[in-house]
């Protein structure tokens, strides 16, 4: 760590004002692997309520306001609070953050072997202004009503009435938007403009590739849900009509409004955005995979430009397959068969990606350490959540599994075990490179083998669940007979969710621990071919003793010319 | 600035194979987000007017010799920012101050126009919430004036703190105000989207 800023600084300018895009970079994984701890323990909440529902919570439920929980027993408000803020919490100030802002910061610009970032203070801005936003979110709890609960989708007209914590959550959006935008034009502009001599777009590492098709996705698809978002501000605080239907009645009375609305305006302009989300959340994750595969199984790629074409081509599909979210709002069979059809023309090239990294698996001679587990384990969870996606993306399907937890197991496993343990992979492979010394690879696998295991314990019996017609968001889920022969299954995945906390605790012993006692680490511990590890590490202030010049692709693992067994970026003849 | 390891490089020449500086791509890319947002608005505009049953005619309940005039004075402060840009770029600074001055004053004579118009609505109870019409209305123009507002104050930084760059770095500054300029073109052009959709269809 204490490499990284420029050494002239004062200590507030060089490790909480930065400009310097590592520090900046740490900044943002360790604010989004706190939020992603907090969402987890919102979940685990919530999955009190599901095992044992009106039970009071043991131990810690006289911690909580009597407007949460009353004698320990959850009050259904504080439930949906709990839903729609963990889900908020996960996606917009957990991966996202981590994934991008975190790893996208700190290994871009070495990858590409700049100094830092196109705008330096552009980048401070962007971390100051997710963390206002994480600040407004997490006070939301504490206001009169509580923190948002009309879900994370925030559907009107429930949310347009909701408490004044939606308020606060659509002000916390905006701020979250307004420093993705900020964050999304830097990326783009570095590396459009700021690649190392001789570092041509086709010889960047796929990493590279994932964070630049990210980028546009963030650039193009938020402003969409920024205008939705002020719209319904508006609807909240001035009292317009924009997802307000005429004629609205609410406990037995017409709703003053002026009406004239449309409620399903807002689902179209969320799903805008949140549609592209879903691959922001899942690209660079397939871009850290992707680096740690070829490392690690000490040869290229089976198609570099197999990956990087999909990449592209799932970034622009990813915009107009939104409205597969929206079957049910009768919006006739002529948009949703197009809707369905551009849904699965998305899945072929996601197909083609996990297809490339299973492939290069074959015939390498893998190290088994802790980022390469996880990196394997990211294909068949991110298999398993990428084919559950095929029933909901067809109407006819979708129709019965919409709603249920079907849907919450799908996008699970697309997330959890999937971009969650991808990150994992890219902490536990880029770590050294962070501080110069490496975790521990006992502590590691102790991490991962139960981790492995309990995820699937958690989100498998959703998917049964749902198809046994279980319905998501339900405060009560023995509310309905049909889901009560189901109960058994709520309560083997909630005794799995607290074991998967406990077995977040070696992650944090080897996390903390190995920043002071992790084994020292030269500059390429991993013996990897990619420019960030030409930098010293940590790197210091302007990443590079020298200017680095490229001469060849990203993967040249194994060459016959060069005895060490890798050909690095920089290196002009073989070693 | 020289170019070691440690300096970011493109600031002020051009990129050799883009052709372009750091700022103006990124300036670019923001101008685009710009335009997913506005465009969002714009289709919930048209959502709206086509989902509804009537819709008010916007030369019987908006004034548009008031929205003509700032029209002009629009394209006016466009014209004047050019002209400041082009001022820096052929090295007369007395001249940039003069027409970015005249731009930042053309913004807010813009707003002053806005806020008769708005006041006379207010006058008369239509407030956003009077009908969806009035609300987008006011969700529009309020975002546009959002927008200029940002404008006159880049502009007024640039006329006053922002411009002892041009003694260290006078290309650095034409580059700046080549990139504000594109910023206030596009709030113009959001305007003349605007103008015709709200006031005269």
């Amino acid at each position: 760590m204490s490499g990284h800023a420029d050494p002239g600084l004062p200590f507030w300018r060089k490790y909480i004002f930065s400009t310097d895009h590592k520090v900046i970079g740490v900044q943002y994984a360790v604010t989004g692997l706190l939020f992603l701890l907090f969402g987890f323990g919102l979940a685990t909440l919530i999955r009190w309520q599901l095992a044992y529902p009106g039970q009071p919570l043991p131990l810690i439920g006289g911690w909580f306001a009597e407007s949460q929980m009353l004698g320990g027993i959850m009050l259904p408000e504080f439930y949906y609070q709990l839903g729609a803020m963990h889900g908020t919490i996960m996606v917009f100030l957990g991966v996202v953050p981590l994934a991008v802002g975190g790893f996208g910061n700190f290994v871009l610009p070495l990858q590409i072997g700049a100094p830092d970032m196109a705008f330096p203070k552009l980048n401070l801005m962007s971390y100051w202004l997710y963390f206002i936003g994480g600040v407004i979110m997490f006070a939301s709890f504490f206001v009169p009503g509580g923190a948002a609960q009309s879900g994370w989708t925030s559907y009107p007209p429930l949310s347009v009435i909701a408490s004044d914590g939606q308020t606060w959550w659509l002000i916390g959006m905006a701020f979250l938007i307004n420093s993705s935008l900020l964050g999304s034009v830097n990326f783009i502009v570095t590396i459009v403009q700021l690649r190392a001599d001789g570092l041509s777009f086709g010889r960047l590492p796929f990493f590279v590739w994932a964070q630049f098709v990210t980028a546009f996705l963030l650039l193009l698809a938020f402003p969409p849900l920024e205008a939705a978002a002020v719209l319904q501000l508006m609807d909240r605080l001035a009292h317009t009509s924009f997802f307000m239907p005429s004629g609205l009645v609410i406990n037995d009375a017409v709703v003053n409004i002026s009406g004239g609305g449309n409620a399903v305006l807002w689902q179209h302009l969320f799903w805008f955005l949140a549609h592209p989300e879903v691959y922001v959340l899942v690209l660079p994750a397939m871009g850290i995979v992707a680096e740690v595969i070829a490392c690690n199984t000490r040869k290229p790629l089976y198609s570099y430009k197999g990956l990087v074409l999909s990449a592209v081509f799932i970034g622009f599909m990813s915009f107009i397959v939104w409205a597969h979210h929206m079957f049910l709002t009768n919006m006739g069979t002529v948009m949703s068969t197009f809707f369905q059809v551009t849904t699965m023309i998305i899945s072929i090239p996601s197909v083609v990606i996990l297809t490339v990294l299973v492939l290069s698996l074959w015939g390498g001679a893998i190290r088994f350490n802790t980022p390469m587990l996880f990196a394997i384990a990211f294909l068949p969870m991110f298999g398993m959540g990428g084919l559950t996606g095929l029933p909901l993306g067809l109407a006819a399907s979708d129709i019965h599994l919409h709603d249920t937890y079907y849907v919450i197991g799908h996008f699970h496993y697309v997330v959890a075990p999937g971009t969650i343990f991808a990150l994992f992979a890219g902490i536990y492979h880029w770590f050294p490179k962070v501080t110069g010394r490496r975790m521990s690879e006992t502590l590691g696998k102790i991490h991962f083998v139960p981790s492995f295991i309990l995820m699937n314990c958690i989100f498998f019996p959703m998917l049964m669940q749902g198809l046994a017609g279980v319905l998501r968001r339900m405060y009560d889920p023995l509310q309905y007979a049909h889901a009560q022969a189901a109960q058994p299954l709520n309560v083997f995945a909630s005794a799995a969710a607290w074991l998967l906390a406990l077995a977040q605790i070696p992650f944090i012993l080897n996390f903390f621990g190995s920043l002071f006692w992790g084994r020292k680490t030269g500059e390429n511990p991993w013996e990897a071919t990619t420019l960030e590890w030409a930098a010293p590490s940590p790197p210091p202030h302007g990443n590079f003793l020298e200017a680095p010049h490229v001469y060849r692709g990203p993967y040249e693992y194994s060459p016959p010319q060069a005895k060490s067994g890798f050909w690095p970026q920089h290196v002009k003849d073989p070693r | 600035m020289s170019e070691s390891a440690s300096s970011i490089r493109y600031i002020n020449r051009p990129h050799p194979v883009t052709g372009v500086t750091n700022a103006k791509l990124g300036i670019w890319c923001f101008l685009a987000s710009e335009v997913m947002l506005f465009g969002a608005l714009f289709s919930t505009y048209l959502l709206l007017r086509t989902g509804s049953a009537s819709w008010p005619h916007g030369p019987a309940t908006l004034n548009v010799p008031l929205a003509t005039l700032n029209t002009l004075v629009l394209i006016f402060s466009s014209v004047t920012m050019v002209m400041s840009w082009a001022s820096l770029a052929t090295g007369n600074f007395r001249k940039y101050r003069l027409y970015l001055g005249l731009t930042a004053l053309m913004g807010c004579v813009f707003l002053v126009v806005k806020g008769f118009e708005y006041g006379h609505k207010f006058e008369h109870h239509h407030f956003p919430a009077a009908s969806t019409f009035y609300a987008i209305y006011f969700t529009l123009t309020g975002l546009h004036g959002l927008h200029v507002i940002g404008g006159i104050a880049v502009n007024l930084y640039f006329l006053f703190r922002g411009r002892v760059l041009w003694q260290r770095d006078p290309e650095r500054l034409t580059n700046r105000i080549e990139c504000a300029g594109l910023y206030w073109h596009f709030v113009d052009l959001v305007w003349i989207f605007l103008f015709p959709i709200l006031y005269l269809l």
